[in-house]
């Protein structure tokens, strides 16, 4: 795909993982979104930023573990994981209980970076 | 950008959230159960949205839940017709879930 027609595609994820299948599915949609070479980004606001925490372990629940996946996305060109503070801050959470490398940002950036957008994918 | 809520203030976080992250020159519609903050009782919903912000409701769904005459003061009530043009007004949309 030529570079003109890239977009600036931001996943924005509001959702605890396992309760729904929001979260699995948004990762299955970014995935295919880095086969078309698009500049991609996820957000992690409100509820979304549970489906980051480290040491999930759903065995014992008989799910589907689908956290390693948010560590696979560097290989995929993935880079850009933004959290919104606001959203650590009010669920007890600070940046190193997440399981991957995130760029962490207050709401007020945060909607200034939505706004930079060409496409909004909610999940 | 054209925000797009429609889940009720009272169930679930999305218009507290929308409101939290839209910016002036944004527009706001409210549809489906979200409508129940575009009503005089349930406007407090919208408090806490940005100057510049125009929010609008979707009157179709606001008059099926029988709110048609409730409509908070500074909300805009608009049609199948008026939501299209609210989208093709703006760059962007976004759906908060």
């Amino acid at each position: 795909m030529s570079e003109g027609l890239t977009k600036k595609f931001m996943f924005v994820n509001r959702k605890a993982p396992y309760g729904t299948v929001y979260a699995l599915e948004a990762l299955e949609v970014v995935l295919i979104s880095a086969a078309f070479d698009q500049d991609v980004s996820l957000a992690f606001v409100d509820d979304g930023v549970y489906q980051l925490v480290k040491g999930q372990d759903t065995k014992a629940a008989g799910m589907k573990n689908f956290s390693p996946t948010y560590r696979a996305l560097e290989g995929y060109d993935i880079e850009k994981l933004y959290v919104e503070r606001e959203s650590l801050e009010s669920r007890g959470l600070a940046e190193a209980e997440l399981l991957v490398d995130v760029q962490v940002l207050g709401a007020a950036e945060m909607a200034a970076l939505m706004d930079e957008q060409d496409v909004l994918l909610s999940f | 950008m054209l925000h797009i809520v429609n889940k009720s203030p009272a169930e679930r976080t999305a218009l507290a959230s929308c409101l939290a992250h839209a910016r002036a020159g944004h527009a706001l519609i409210l549809i489906e159960d979200a409508v129940y903050a575009a009503t005089k009782g349930g406007a407090a919903a919208l408090a806490a949205a940005p100057a510049g912000l125009a929010v609008y409701v979707l009157a179709p769904d606001l008059q099926a839940r029988g709110l048609a005459g409730k409509l908070a003061d500074g909300v805009t009530a608009v049609d199948y017709k008026g939501f299209v043009d609210l989208a093709a007004a703006q760059p962007r949309v976004q759906s908060w879930l």
